[in-house]
């Protein structure tokens, strides 16, 4: 499978998919590490994919979505965006809700 | 001065009203992303070019505009990124 076939794959087949550097437990940059920190605040259950194992996806993925760093958070399909993003929408209270809603209709 | 490219770049491509950038580079060298040379950088920006769009639009406008930047010159940009209704709410 090309990378871009893997990238929909991925993104479809689970409702809530974050693109890092390294693993939850064993992140390798600040900006992955403190989106893992905000999704687990969440008690959401999420797919990680370590884009350092994967250099080919890695570039692809900043292809498809427009979007030239990492980390990057997927929810049903649509890119939720980067560390900023992501913190903003914890902050306001918002992302519990967007995970919750993703992780709900995969369950049901 | 990679701060002075980036305000280029954002005020050809988006003519903001207002435009702030922040060097957090040294903050984080040393750190394994760090280690390729790329600076962090943190923008403040109101701009018409914002109206009627999602964070993740705005985003895409300004990593657009900056290009190869984000390659190489750029690990990580911070970006607060505001219409100007939105900023004079703020104040």
């Amino acid at each position: 499978m090309d990378a871009i076939t893997r990238i929909k794959d991925l993104i479809e087949n689970n409702p809530v998919v974050l693109f890092m550097k390294g693993s939850p437990d064993f992140p390798q940059c600040g900006f992955s590490g403190q989106a893992v920190q905000w999704l687990r605040a969440c008690k959401a259950d999420f797919k990680y994919f370590n884009i350092l194992e994967d250099p080919e996806l890695r570039e692809a993925l900043k292809q498809y979505s427009n979007w030239p760093t990492y980390p990057q958070l997927y929810i049903d399909g649509e890119l939720v965006g980067g560390c900023d993003i992501i913190g903003n929408l914890y902050n306001d209270g918002i992302l519990a809700d967007m995970l919750a809603a993703a992780n709900g209709k995969a369950r049901a | 001065m990679i701060t002075e490219q980036i305000k280029k770049l954002l005020n050809e491509a988006l003519n903001p009203e207002q435009i702030e950038i922040i060097d957090n580079s040294a903050a984080h060298a040393g750190h394994a992303g760090a280690r390729s040379g790329g600076g962090h950088y943190h923008v403040t920006i109101v701009a018409d070019a914002f109206e009627g769009k999602s964070l993740v639009q705005r985003h895409q406008l300004i990593y657009k505009a900056l290009g190869d930047m984000m390659k190489q010159q750029i690990h990580a940009l911070g970006i607060n990124a505001i219409t100007p209704t939105e900023y004079s709410k703020e104040l």
